[in-house]
């Protein structure tokens, strides 16, 4: 059984309520830090942990922290990232919905490291009951002491918000997620300045995803170093990872960094196999803006090594034979399934979530996701291909945020391992002018299944 | 003070100056063009992304190239930047890339369309864009839509520069439009029908780098390089009354504020003179204004060319081309 730090009570009954989650040791970090740590070393432990952001781009939330302009007399705010809309990814939801005081720990916690007084969790706009739950927990932690003026004595005082979005996946980029928080319309701001200067209300700020922020409690609990010993070279700590797709056992499962993949797949402790005994034919590892890789690749490098779950394995290879961790989205995809309407449903996707601001993005993305329903349907001509490639190198890094990007690379990776498939929709059009999603038996959920 | 290199010319500008307006003082080709940036207005620029340009050195401290290519509009020169423009071939794709993607829902409609002539995305597209589309399928349209009593809005041929907001925005004290909806399906809408009511509304006119945004009163009047256009100015109260008034024989078609080489306002007019003094008798005409030579609205000549002038900007050019450093540039030329 591997080590847990999140999800370790997470089967505890009542683990939602305050005072069983204290049993279980809750809020030991609070008092740990504000007692007997100064906000410095906190931010220290966290960089000694090696933590990395746990929202898609890995970066060092150690070093992020330390960005943050502490010479300004402007306030601090702390903002959680909750806005968790990627498709395929659900890992935030779970942890909010079964142990929200773990991220309000997580939340005083890091506060009081950035020296913030007031801090926002920014939920996505259609996770309304967690907004309850979270709010039902922040109740909980003022009336116990934890929130609010003078925290445990200390003089330190917190104020917490939980925010619901609109709705859009864009906010969950955190210059847009600024924007929508301070009430206008969620457009991307062009960096510089970084939020960690000039951020929420042109204040110094911190963004943070739930799981970074999550991931501070055994960090600071157990110590950075503890902490840095589990996973493997620079990813370290655990992972939470949202699988789902053609497996046995689809769900939200804590990894040590630096697991097989095929493990992963294969062992009953997790995804428990490909369903109905198929093969395996594709995974998209991070999260659906993550390049795709077929079975040969994701389990084994092109070097020949088995690959592991970790940032740096994934994208050993870079974008030709490699991936990214991303925010851990595992979509694993069976031998029945149609790669070009996979990458439909994403283009579709990307093309209704773009803002419109800036127009490589704006164009762009609805013209991808014309020309693959075009090909998907039997209508395209084989140049449409090398046109999808082009297109998708234009937006590609020529955007104001990384949405264009996330557009694009499944759209290279796709054509750039399943080029055949799309030849073949090209070619044989009458095969697949009624395209269907599985092409061995049609799809019958089980649920409709048991009604019939 | 900062040195900045771009395209193998130095400049020495102010600090916090962003590249565009450094490349502009430098001035001809090595200027990136811009199709949402406006001096004048606070925020605007970054969105439309034909100003890219590639870093290839950050600064005299920290050499290392910028990893992606960046939009001169917004990005301010550090000391010892060297930019490529023209001459980065990553850079010159990459702008036909967005010329492409700018044009793809575009009508096209250039032969009805009033702003022809005087387009900024013409002249861009003449430049940077391909002969030919490769989009096969259905274009975007929306229904046209006054927004105020003067001012017809063809969101079709937007470009969602997001100028006219700005405007609205820090000029005049209500915004009542904005963006509506996302993706490729925003529009610019006021929501309410002609609900734009503001002195200074009629400059979201001038500052449309498209025909999206027309002032009503000049639709279907005439093509721009049939009018001709002379300086002339009145006493306003509210607004400089600084004008450009587009004439034919002795009526006036059109009255805009007066825009520079990039196509910018520098002294917004309001509303009273750009609607309402349509004669010749209100105005204290200047003389000619003078208009770019490459432009279709200098082709009938109406301005007298001084030859002594032109040759003398010749030489400057030619001077340039043997690699001397470029002389300072001809005032009377682009005024």
């Amino acid at each position: 059984m591997a080590r847990k730090l999140l999800l370790e009570h997470e089967n505890i009954p009542g683990i939602a309520t305050f005072d069983v989650y204290r049993k279980n040791g809750g809020y030991a970090s609070v008092e740990k830090a504000i007692k007997t740590m100064t906000p410095d070393e906190v931010t220290e432990e966290v960089k000694k942990s090696g933590l990395r952001g746990r929202g898609g781009a890995g970066f060092p939330a150690g070093m992020k922290w330390s960005f943050l302009d502490r010479k300004s007399t402007k306030p601090r705010y702390l903002v959680c990232n909750a806005d968790e809309s990627e498709p395929g990814t659900f890992k935030d939801r779970y942890l909010m919905e079964k142990i929200p005081h773990l991220l309000i720990e997580g939340m005083i916690t890091s506060s009081y490291a950035l020296g913030a007084n007031t801090s926002y969790i920014y939920v996505r706009g259609e996770y309304m009951y967690v907004i309850r739950i979270l709010e039902k927990a922040i109740e909980e932690a003022y009336a116990a002491g934890f929130l609010g003026n003078n925290i445990l004595g200390s003089g330190y005082s917190l104020d917490m918000y939980v925010q619901p979005g609109g709705g859009a996946y864009i906010c969950g980029e955190e210059t847009a997620l600024l924007e929508s928080l301070e009430g206008k319309r969620g457009n991307p701001r062009l960096k510089p300045p970084f939020p960690a200067i000039a951020g929420l209300y042109a204040s110094p700020t911190v963004v943070n995803n739930v799981e970074t922020i999550a991931a501070v409690v055994p960090i600071v609990n157990n110590g950075g170093e503890e902490y840095a010993k589990i996973g493997i070279g620079k990813s370290t700590g655990t992972k939470l990872i949202s699988a789902g797709g053609h497996i046995n056992n689809p769900g939200v499962y804590e990894i040590e960094l630096g697991l097989p993949v095929e493990e992963f797949i294969y062992s009953k402790e997790y995804c428990g196999g490909i369903w109905k005994g198929r093969k395996l034919k594709a995974v998209v590892a991070g999260g659906s803006s993550v390049p795709i890789l077929p079975a040969g690749l994701i389990l084994k490098t092109a070097k020949g090594e088995p690959r592991l779950m970790s940032y740096e394995s994934l994208s050993e290879g870079g974008f030709v034979t490699g991936t990214m961790l991303g925010s851990g989205g595992f979509i694993v995809l069976d031998e029945t399934a149609c790669i070009v309407h996979h990458l439909y449903t994403f283009a579709r996707f990307y093309h209704h979530e773009s803002c419109g601001q800036c127009s490589p993005c704006r164009e762009g993305t609805g013209w991808m996701e014309k020309v693959i329903h075009r090909i998907e349907h039997g209508h395209g001509h084989m140049r449409d291909i090398d046109l999808l490639v082009d297109v998708a190198k234009k937006i590609e890094g020529n955007t104001i945020c990384p949405l264009g990007d996330a557009a694009a690379w499944p759209v290279a990776s796709a054509i750039r391992h399943f080029r055949e498939e799309f030849e073949y929709h090209i070619k044989y059009p009458e095969k697949v002018k009624n395209p269907k999603h599985f092409e061995i038996e049609p799809f019958v959920s089980e649920r409709v299944a048991a009604l019939v | 003070m900062a040195k900045v290199t771009i395209d193998g010319i130095e400049v020495e500008v102010a600090d916090g100056t962003t590249i565009l307006n450094a490349a502009r003082q430098i001035g001809g080709n090595v200027v990136p063009p811009a199709m949402c940036y406006y001096t004048s207005l606070k925020d605007s620029g970054g969105k439309c992304r034909v100003c890219l340009v590639k870093v290839t050195q950050g600064s005299a401290k920290d050499p290392r190239p910028m990893p992606k290519l960046v939009a001169s509009c917004r990005t301010n020169v550090m000391d010892g930047m060297v930019v490529q423009n023209l001459t980065s071939p990553e850079v010159l794709e990459a702008r036909k890339g967005v010329v492409e993607f700018l044009l793809l829902n575009h009508p096209l409609d250039c032969p009805i369309c009033d702003q022809a002539g005087e387009c900024d995305l013409q002249n861009l597209a003449y430049e940077h864009g391909a002969a030919k589309t490769r989009y096969e399928e259905e274009r975007r349209t929306f229904e046209k839509i006054d927004i105020g009593d003067k001012i017809k809005l063809h969101m079709t041929r937007c470009i969602l520069c997001y100028r006219c907001t700005y405007v609205a925005d820090q000029l005049t004290d209500n915004r009542v439009h904005g963006i509506l909806n996302r993706g490729d399906a925003s529009e610019i809408s006021t929501y309410i029908e002609k609900a734009v009511d503001n002195d200074f509304s009629g400059n979201m006119i001038d500052v449309c780098p498209v025909g999206a945004l027309t002032d009503k009163t000049f639709r279907f009047k005439s093509r721009v390089w049939f009018t001709k256009p002379v300086d002339a100015h009145r006493d306003c109260p509210k607004c400089s009354g600084k004008v450009v008034l587009w004439t034919k024989g002795e009526e006036i078609l059109r009255v805009s504020a007066r825009k520079d080489q990039y196509g910018e306002v520098k002294e917004f007019i309001c509303n009273e003179c750009r609607y309402d003094h349509k004669e010749m008798k209100d105005w204290t005409v200047e003389g000619p204004r003078h208009i770019d030579r490459h432009s279709v609205i200098s082709q009938n000549h109406y301005e007298k060319i001084d030859l002594l002038k032109l040759k003398k900007e010749v030489e400057r050019q030619l001077e340039f081309q043997r690699g001397n450093p470029l002389p300072e540039p001809n005032p009377t030329l682009n005024p």
